[in-house]
């Protein structure tokens, strides 16, 4: 174990795994695992434990609010930044309240991704 | 669908661009759809449910996607996966920030992405299309909109 906490990342898009990827290698992450779809989250969810999940909403099988329920009960310490096209307040308020500890909007910039990673990181490293 | 509805769509297309890329879309005048077909090379379909109902579709062409998936990932190097996969983002993103407007009985699909000129893309006959002109760094693309 390298000391790095272990980052999975959910998206039905190739395009946005990829730029996540990208901008999320500059922190101290190791990269265990990338799901297209809420089933395939689970599923690597389970077999990777990661400290911290980017999840979509909107993706085929499951959505990611339910995805994020399954787990918060499988994991209650995991900490998830939702990343969705869905930016109303009332998702965003939704999606705390089910669990998640941030929340970044699509279209996002670099700047906004990374800075709502490293607060994320923040919390896990303060043991919030 | 009221023409007033409409801008909700352009602000969130033009707010797509201009965030993803620093460049602002020209948008041209809305004009309904008749039968001619407005398809280019590659288009992203998504489904409306909910409150409303209806379809919303953006289509462009592989180089304004390849430019645009360009951008995006910092590289030349773009494949027609990565431009298939663009438009379908494109259009659940632009879909998903009218939530902000419509609210959250405004539900959407995941993206169906047509690649290749199709003959046109079918909408529901009994709902009006409207069709949104939009120019990115001189290239041409059209989101059309198709709500009850």
């Amino acid at each position: 174990m390298s000391g790095k906490f272990k980052l999975m990342i959910v998206d039905d898009s190739t395009i946005i795994r990829k730029v996540i990827e990208k901008n999320l290698a500059i922190f101290n992450v190791e990269l265990v695992a990338m799901a297209a779809d809420g089933k395939e989250a689970l599923e690597k969810f389970k077999e990777t434990s990661p400290q911290i999940v980017t999840l979509d909403i909107t993706m085929p099988e499951m959505d990611g609010l339910t995805v994020l329920e399954e787990m918060i009960n499988i994991d209650p310490k995991v900490k998830v930044m939702v990343v969705t096209a869905l930016s109303d307040k009332a998702t965003g308020l939704k999606a705390i309240k089910l669990g998640a500890k941030s929340f970044v909007g699509k279209p996002f910039t670099e700047e906004k991704l990374k800075e709502s990673f490293q607060n994320l990181l923040n919390q896990l490293k303060s043991g919030e | 669908m009221k023409e007033t509805d409409l801008h909700f769509f352009i602000d969130s297309t033009v707010n797509y661009f201009e965030e993803i890329t620093g460049y602002k879309p020209i948008t041209g005048i809305p004009y309904l759809k008749g039968a001619e077909p407005v398809v280019l090379e590659y288009t992203g379909i998504i489904g409306i449910s909910g409150k409303r109902k209806g379809s919303i579709y953006i289509t462009a062409s592989g180089e304004m996607l390849q430019t645009l998936a360009g951008i995006i990932l910092g590289t030349k190097e773009v494949g027609s996966p990565e431009i298939k996969d663009l438009i379908g983002e494109v259009a659940n993103t632009i879909s998903g920030n009218v939530r902000q407007a419509f609210g959250t009985d405004f539900m959407i699909s995941v993206p169906v992405v047509v690649e290749g000129k199709a003959k046109d893309i079918k909408t529901p006959d009994d709902i009006q299309s409207f069709v949104i002109p939009l120019t990115w760094q001189d290239h041409k693309s059209f989101l059309i909109v198709c709500l009850e």
